[in-house]
């Protein structure tokens, strides 16, 4: 920065974390929201009374009826309450979001790490399939293996997870070649620091913050890909996400029927839990990283 | 030879807002460049120097307080409307900065980036005839006229500073106001660079108001040298006389750092200065040097000084320092250095 | 002359080079890849191909035929033409690449358009945005990306259309609903032209909301990077007006990242275009392949993962080359 325009600031004392994310308020507010959601999920199987759930118990109901004072958001094409379905939806939506996130961020840690450590055929060999499974399109890729696999919601998890790792390993191996540059980690070479050592004591602790930032990014994006992969009818056919309701609704006809309330709820719920996440995203990032504070 | 003023601040102030309260970085300065000589600026980091610097063209930050004057061949830069500031950028006055990668766009080739203020401030120049300026401007500062195709990652530290140079130099200006332009470079680089900058002033009759905390590169090139700490300056004297028999107490300790090679009394070590500047934003009462200073006595903490003259052609701002420059020795609270 | 004669830098042609190698590789892993997968697919691969069809007779000879040989020679086959085509789709009975063929102008159609406008529209607003930030526009335009970026695009299709094909409450339904052209309709005729452009209209404009949001904020974030650079002061310092510091020295380097940021995305450009067309039965390759999932019509799958892969991959290297030129930082 020119020292021209700005007069050096004051060396702040170590703030946690914590106090700094506090400051953001966009990281804030989507924390707020986020936790909504979740207790949302987790009281879903309490709240949401299985008949609710079930085809066959709600024949008698209007099928794709407006919101009445019966059914606050209308039903959908088998009788069942539309709101039944958002909430109970919310489990498997987040579910699928955070364990796709968890294989997704473990590979890509590891194989970043190993690939920037590593500066032999082995950390080559790693570049060179992360770079090719970053440039293969994600969806096509993940019909593809959904197809081979079959339609399960583990399936579901694995092809998200199988897929998104590169771009956080990607990250991950910048960092990791920019820490093994510092001093420090030469002077643990020298003492006589192997290769795990150096990996687990002086890299994973740096890159650790940065991962941090990058997993709420990737959970954002692993559930837009949870709701597409149900979309286009990949997922389990008997599990409801809110995925897979828009996948009921595209299918019986709710378009042509003008069956608003069907389509809204369970795409809100999507647009919220992702922004909730890309703004906790934003948030760590500039709390990590005073200089994005002018974002 | 007494050139014109090229530059003349008076009483400048500026002051930054910030959470902690107000900073003042610059606290009433007064200084004067003259066409035809080289004015250096010495001092720490965080002394204000930059900030100073910035006020020349108007560049400092848009929160920034600014109060008195900065009269650039008689204008006050502060006053001036927009567009008569713009057309004085550069062209009446031009800064060197720092010839760090940065300092230069890095997707354009040199000879554009010299070329452009050219045809800015003087439309009807054709694209050609910038260019030869260009070329022409490259060599007068040492460089083959052919490098003006380069990027500015093609070229090495000493040479991007010259680039600035030429840079500086497009528009014919009467003011030059180089911020650290050798810092970073070898001191060979250095010593090539200075000897241009100098040159440069004696051929072209410049006005150069020279900045750097490195009170060697300030030594050999500048007339008149200006000591800078906590916004103020403390002392300003002929360079020769700052260098070799300073009289404000900084001011020695700031010459006293180098040793003098042959000396044997400088063979032990070189005095440096326990402790650090004080920050902006939180100035001491009285006399901003006062925890630091070898020489303080009871006054010091509750007084501030003054820059006031200290001897022939000479201003220290110091209470111990008299009108005739001699050193006053009142009943002292703390151990002396005199 | 001086400034403007233009010679390849020294360092390009190896570059390019090298790229082109990786590319190489990568179309080469991709190849193999698509091979193998849909060996892996478990049970009968010919019940698996036939499977709630009537496939004619002679296609199943020829498919067990060509199972029955060993392994490495099927993939030698492969390999040395993925394009052919022996094996017909089971949904359509007919080559796989004919029905690729005709579904790519469609495509090409939607996706070019909705780019272009995205592009040109969401470039702008990010510059706008990121050189005034923290005023109104910026918080605005911030916003409002990013809420478009949460938003799963499909979703997004289908309440325009909902909105405004069918028409729900007040908002009138105006636009048709799905498909290309309305049935009878010349397509080459002015008239046929125009009937074209109405079912796009929708697709375009969900495809351009989706593909804009993104750009909007890649573009302001690169651009806010090199808000506090040096160069700028300089750039200033010399008397230019911050419209053009902004448009000679901030956004040319703010671009470079940005169009990086951009291609390493292309894959959303596919996806956003695979869930658009289902969603407003656009004729296109992503309604193909989601006719081709529902089957499962495997052989169809694997060609258009194929197509898809190699696409990416060329456009990448375009990419490549393009920034190549553009940046002169870019050598050996």
């Amino acid at each position: 920065m020119s020292a021209l325009l700005q007069p050096a600031p004051p060396t702040p004392a170590k703030v946690s974390l914590w106090r700094l994310f506090r400051q953001e308020r966009g990281g804030m507010v989507g924390l707020g929201v986020l936790g909504g959601f979740v207790v949302m999920a987790v009281l879903a199987s309490v709240l949401v009374d299985d008949s609710a759930l079930d085809v066959t118990a709600n024949v008698m109901n209007p099928e794709l009826a407006p919101p009445s004072p019966q059914f606050w958001l209308g039903t959908d094409e088998n009788g069942r309450s539309v709101l039944a379905l958002v909430v109970k939806g919310s489990q498997v939506s987040l579910l699928v979001g955070l364990a796709a996130t968890a294989i997704s961020i473990a590979i890509g840690t590891l194989v970043g790490i190993a690939s920037g450590h590593f500066r032999n055929w082995f950390g080559g060999l790693l570049e060179r399939l992360t770079d090719w499974f970053l440039v293969i399109p994600f969806l096509p890729l993940a019909i593809v293996l959904a197809t081979v696999l079959g339609h399960s919601l583990l399936n579901v998890i694995a092809v998200i997870g199988v897929t998104s790792w590169p771009a956080t390993a990607r990250l991950v191996r910048a960092q990791t070649l920019t820490v093994e540059a510092r001093p420090f980690v030469e002077r643990a070479r020298a003492l006589g620091g192997g290769d795990w050592h150096v990996m687990s004591r002086h890299v994973l602790p740096n890159v650790m913050p940065l991962v941090m930032a990058n997993t709420t990014l990737t959970v954002a994006v692993a559930i837009l890909s949870e709701t597409t992969l149900s979309f286009l009818g990949l997922g389990d056919p008997f599990a409801i996400s809110w995925g897979s309701m828009l996948e009921g609704a595209f299918v019986s006809g709710a378009i042509s029927r003008g069956a608003w309330w069907y389509l809204l709820p369970p795409g809100l719920c999507v647009v919220a839990v992702v922004l909730a996440f890309t703004l906790i995203g934003r948030a760590l990032e500039t709390a990590l990283n005073p200089r994005l504070r002018e974002r | 030879m007494v050139g014109e003023p090229l530059l003349e601040l008076r009483d400048l102030h500026v002051t930054y807002p910030s959470l902690q309260g107000p900073v003042r970085a610059v606290r009433g300065v007064d200084l004067t460049v003259r066409a035809g000589t080289v004015v250096g600026l010495a001092g720490e980091s965080g002394c204000g120097k930059s900030t100073l610097a910035s006020t020349v063209l108007r560049m400092q930050a848009p929160s920034a307080q600014v109060s008195g004057e900065v009269l650039v061949d008689g204008e006050d830069v502060m006053t001036m409307r927009w567009g008569r500031l713009r057309a004085v950028r550069w062209a009446e006055a031009s800064m060197v900065f720092q010839g760090a990668l940065h300092s230069l766009n890095p997707v354009r080739r040199i000879g554009q980036q010299i070329a452009e203020p050219i045809t800015l401030h003087e439309p009807k120049t054709t694209a050609r005839a910038a260019a030869l300026r260009a070329g022409e401007l490259l060599e007068r500062v040492g460089l083959p006229a052919n490098r003006a195709r380069s990027y500015p990652h093609q070229l090495s530290g000493g040479q991007r500073q010259r680039v600035m140079i030429a840079m500086a130099l497009a528009c014919s200006p009467r003011l030059l106001v180089a911020d650290e332009p050798t810092t970073a470079l070898d001191v060979m680089v250095q010593a090539q660079v200075l000897d241009l900058l100098t040159g440069l002033v004696r051929d072209l009759d410049l006005g150069l108001l020279l900045i750097s905390h490195d009170l060697s590169v300030l030594g050999t090139t500048c007339d008149r040298v200006a000591v800078m700490y906590a916004g103020r300056i403390v002392e300003e004297a002929p360079a020769r006389a700052v260098f070799a028999d300073a009289r404000h107490p900084y001011g020695k300790a700031l010459s006293a750092a180098f040793p003098t090679i042959g000396d044997p009394a400088s063979r032990r070590a070189p005095r440096g200065l326990a402790g650090d500047p004080p920050f902006p934003g939180a100035l001491p009462v009285g006399c901003s040097f006062e925890p630091r200073c070898p020489s303080a006595i009871g006054a010091c903490s509750s007084t501030d000084p003054q820059l006031l003259p200290a001897g022939p052609d000479r201003q220290a701002a110091c209470l111990r320092v008299a009108a005739d420059g001699s050193w006053l020795s009142p009943e002292p609270t703390r151990q002396e250095t005199p | 002359m001086l400034l403007t004669a233009r010679r390849p830098r020294a360092g390009l042609m190896p570059y390019l080079r090298r790229r082109l190698l990786a590319a190489v590789g990568t179309v080469a892993f991709v190849v193999v890849a698509n091979f193998f997968l849909f060996r892996l697919l478990p049970g009968d691969p010919i019940g698996l191909y036939s499977r709630g069809r009537n496939v004619p007779a002679e296609q199943l000879v020829k498919l067990r035929a060509e199972l029955n040989q060993p392994v490495w020679e099927q993939f030698f086959q492969y390999v040395r033409n993925p394009f052919s085509s022996t094996i017909d789709s089971a949904q359509f009975s007919r080559p796989v690449w004919e029905v690729i063929g005709e579904r790519v102008w469609p495509t090409l159609l939607l996706v070019g358009i909705s780019t272009l406008l995205a592009t040109t529209i969401g470039i702008r607003i990010g510059i706008r945005a990121g050189w005034s930030r923290g005023s109104r526009f910026d918080r605005v335009a911030t916003t409002s990306t990013l809420i478009f970026y949460a938003m799963p695009e499909f979703w997004l299709g289908m309440l325009l259309l909902i909105a405004f094909g069918v028409g729900v409450g007040p908002l009138p339904g105006i636009f048709p609903i799905g498909g290309i052209s309305s049935p009878g309709v010349d397509t080459s005729s002015p008239a046929g032209r125009w009937d074209v452009a109405q079912h796009l209209f929708l697709p375009a404009l969900t495809l351009t909301l989706a593909y804009l949001a993104e750009y909007a904020l890649v573009m302001r974030a690169t651009l806010l990077d090199e808000v506090g650079e040096d160069y700028l002061v300089t750039a200033r310092a010399k008397g230019l007006m911050d419209r053009l510091v902004r448009r000679r020295h901030a956004v040319p380097n703010a671009l470079l990242p940005t169009t990086t940021l951009v291609l390493m995305n292309l894959g959303f450009v596919i996806s956003g275009a695979i869930t658009v067309e289902t969603v407003f039965s656009w004729p296109g390759l992503g309604q193909l392949s989601y006719q081709a999932l529902r089957g499962p019509d495997v052989a169809l799958l694997q060609a258009i993962f194929l197509l898809f892969s190699l696409s990416v991959v060329a456009l990448n290297l375009i990419a490549d080359l393009v920034i190549a030129v553009l940046d002169p930082r870019v050598q050996s």
